[in-house]
């Protein structure tokens, strides 16, 4: 055993820096750092200066134009990226998206679709989730019916993150109602822009707008937007879901906002000492260092295995849970640590506020993400789901 | 010993409970929750028409209550509706303190207290304050107020605000400190909407006049007072959360009887069932904390104050719970602003940071059980 990088890891860590030190925009870093919204430009520019370096395609086989970083590489970019306040990278298209077209969509499609995603020509979201099916995806209700060279849609998707910006968008579509539900699923493209389609955005409770509602009335898609092979779409769906849970444990945006929070502990005061100084309060970040640090290295062990080639199976959800009940944790913290500046509320929904900013800088978001990383532990199989993969893959089917 | 209600609070309860269900549904608290004064005039007048402001007040000042179990009932009943207008502001912080320490012209504010007519809110805390009470670097000198008030609940809907200033001593003594009772058309305002509904603001003081006779109670004396005003502010709050954490319970069973998943109900998946359990056993506790609150609003402060940071904490702890586990078992529906459980769950959260956290009740607590 050995717990550090090897040398090639370090000079590829070294080189990361020295590009985020580079390239990144610093007006960019610092919306990332005060936790502002990123706008379409933002990110549209910052996946086009990862492009120009040839790291946008991370996980991507080098013949499409990718970088083929191994798990340890991505761990370290999203670790240096975190660190530096780097925007995310939008995962639909790059992370869930073309892993799929790769290993299940036609020749044709990949030579079309890929180099769009990569130049940033389409914007993709993904259609999954529908007001009736969440964690149990598989019953879902929106119908593809064939009719000579297209497939009509009709029915409504929900949860389409940063779908208000999107052009085109990956749906799970029921195709065939006779059989079981995981065997009449099918995968189809769909450009935003067809008749038929229309979006509503969903305000969340921290007044951010990131997820919409996608209706479909009567959608003309043509059959070659069909990826694979009709009604197998729930094995392409659960391939996808795969690498949805790459970098699951969050350990970067973890490390980042425990840091945060160590800041504002020294710049907050409680009773005439920085907070850091409160013996309870210290306590408090200190437990959740103990367990993050733990999780990084659980994280690493999954990912040194990863990279060797062996899949994650269990160690993923394990992950999800344990990433997402800490990275709340450290929401938690920092909403304590601003003490009564976590009170304001600068929603774009609320009329007139525009408001000048009250209580110092770092406690502005800290309400904000509070909520609205209750979603963490929802999204992406909640964490209920998780633990009952974890408990009957253990257990086994008991009568 | 009896835990039952009094024939009129049980009235009064009754009452508040119906006008709320009937005038302050979901639609009509988002519309409030988006207009720019963050509160209905239209509702609060008809809250004061009900008689609710009286019952928050004795007979001596002009009501027909104002003892912890008045407060207590009340605040449960606005907390169970999502009630976003400053009522806890205008009533037990200003109104309370004008009913301890004012003189006779300055209590003649409570009859339009009563009646609807005027709002009134605190400014004491300051950004370098956190939670305590006696810390305050706000200066009255020659009369002239210099300082910086920081999130004064209810500020940019009241006419008057009573602020406090050290007129001797250093930043942290417990003397030296005096209340001013001041028209808010005088101050520098500058507010936000809060996130759990309401709105708030910072005052700047820069060389401020106030004459003798604005000066709330004896002079350097008001700490005491305060407490006294924050006992009761803790008391409404934790009953407010209590109503709070009544609905996101209602609202999370309704739920997981009628959410079908795996062609279910959810509720029948046991890992959910239990949660829900957990919280019903947990909402009890919190029941006897706000009665346990309320019951000794009135004893000596030693015993009031350690009820009260008993209350806060536990809330405080309680109302996380309560708040995170409806919100993570409606899954993404309780993460829309329009869906009643947001507000709710908000404003369960954002309490704990209204006159001292978790973290502060629990070391307040420390020092008074040590005592």
């Amino acid at each position: 055993m050995d717990l550090s990088y090897t040398n090639e890891e370090l000079a590829f860590q070294n080189e990361v820096r020295t590009f985020l030190s580079e390239k990144l925009p610093t007006a960019m870093s610092e919306k990332v750092r005060l936790g502002k919204g990123l706008s379409k430009d933002d990110i549209e520019e910052w996946h086009s200066i990862l492009n120009e370096r040839g790291w946008l395609a991370q996980n991507w086989p080098s013949e499409f134009g990718g970088a083929e970083w191994d798990a340890v590489q991505r761990h370290i970019f999203e670790e240096e990226s975190s660190l530096a306040n780097a925007p995310r990278i939008v995962p639909f298209g790059l992370a869930m998206l073309a892993p799929v077209l790769q290993k299940f969509g036609s020749q044709e499609q990949c030579d079309y679709w890929l180099p769009r995603i990569l130049s940033g020509e389409d914007w993709w979201c993904q259609g999954y989730s529908e007001p009736g099916a969440g964690s149990d995806l598989a019953s879902l209700k929106t119908r593809a019916v064939r009719e000579g060279d297209h497939y009509i849609v009709n029915g409504q998707k929900t949860w389409t993150t940063l779908g208000q910006h999107a052009n085109m968008i990956f749906c799970l579509v029921r195709t065939n109602t006779e059989v079981k539900n995981q065997e009449g699923i099918s995968f189809l493209l769909i450009d935003m822009d067809t008749p038929g389609i229309e979006v509503r955005p969903i305000i969340l409770l921290d007044g951010t707008h990131e997820v919409n509602e996608v209706w479909f009335t009567d959608v003309k898609v043509p059959v070659e937007n069909l990826v694979g092979e009709e009604d197998k779409g729930w094995t392409y769906a659960k391939y996808l879901l795969t690498h949805e849970r790459a970098n699951i444990a969050g350990v970067g945006s973890s490390n980042a906002g425990l840091e945060a929070v160590k800041r504002m502990a020294k710049a907050e005061m409680a009773c005439g000492k920085p907070l850091a100084e409160n013996p309870h309060f210290a306590a408090r970040v200190a437990q959740v260092e103990i367990d993050l640090m733990a999780m990084s290295l659980s994280n690493l062990r999954i990912i040194s295995k990863a990279a060797k080639g062996g899949a994650p199976g269990l160690e993923a959800s394990m992950l999800k849970i344990s990433g997402t009940v800490i990275r709340q944790e450290i929401n938690d913290l920092a909403r304590r640590a601003a003490g009564m500046y976590a009170l304001p509320f600068a929603s774009e929904a609320v009329e007139g506020s525009n408001q000048p900013e009250l209580g110092p800088e770092h406690s502005r978001p800290v309400a904000e993400q509070y909520f609205n990383n209750r979603k963490i532990s929802i999204f992406g199989g909640s964490n209920e789901v998780q633990r009952e993969i974890i408990a009957k893959t253990t257990l086994g089917r008991m009568q | 010993m009896n835990f039952e209600l009094t024939e009129e609070r049980q009235m009064l309860q009754d009452t508040l409970r119906r006008f709320l269900r009937d005038r302050y549904d979901v639609p009509t608290r988002n519309a409030i929750l988006e207009s720019e004064s963050g509160m209905s005039s239209d509702i609060w007048n008809q809250i004061a028409e009900l008689g609710v402001l009286g019952a928050l007040f004795t007979e001596e000042d002009g009501g027909f209550g104002g003892k912890g179990f008045d407060i207590a009932v009340v605040f449960e009943e606005l907390g169970r509706a999502g009630v976003v207008e400053p009522i806890l502001e205008t009533c037990i912080l200003g109104g309370g303190l004008i009913a301890a320490l004012g003189n006779e012209t300055q209590k003649a504010l409570l009859e339009s207290i009563i009646g609807g007519e005027t709002r009134l809110a605190l400014a004491h805390g300051e950004p370098r304050a956190r939670y305590d009470l006696n810390r305050v670097e706000t200066r009255c000198d020659a009369g002239k107020l210099n300082g910086h008030k920081s999130m004064s609940l209810g500020a940019p809907n009241a006419e008057h605000i009573i602020i406090s200033a050290r007129e001797s001593g250093a930043v942290d003594d417990n003397d030296g400190i005096s209340l001013f009772l001041v028209p808010a058309s005088a101050l520098d305002l500058r507010s936000t909407p809060m996130m759990g509904g309401g709105m708030a603001a910072d005052i700047w003081l820069e060389d401020l006049s106030v004459a003798d006779d604005m000066r709330l109670g004896p002079k350097g004396a008001a700490l005491p007072y305060l407490e006294s005003a924050y006992a009761a502010a803790i008391t409404a709050t934790c009953a407010q959360t209590l109503g709070a954490m009544e609905t996101a319970t209602r609202l999370t069973t309704e739920y997981l009887q009628t959410r079908k998943q795996f062609g279910r109900p959810i509720g029948t998946f046991q890992a959910l069932a239990h949660r829900l359990a957990d919280m019903l056993v947990e909402l009890e506790q919190a029941r006897s904390a706000v009665i346990g609150v309320a019951g000794y609003l009135e004893a000596d402060p030693k015993l009031r104050d350690k009820h009260v940071s008993m209350a806060k904490n536990l809330m405080g702890r309680i109302g996380r719970q309560i708040a995170e586990e409806s919100i993570q078992m409606h899954g993404g529906i309780a993460m829309t602003q329009e869906f009643e459980l947001a507000h709710i769950a908000k404003r369960i959260i954002m309490a704990d940071h209204f006159f001292g956290d978790v973290d502060h009740h629990l070391e307040r607590f420390i020092g008074l059980s040590a005592a």
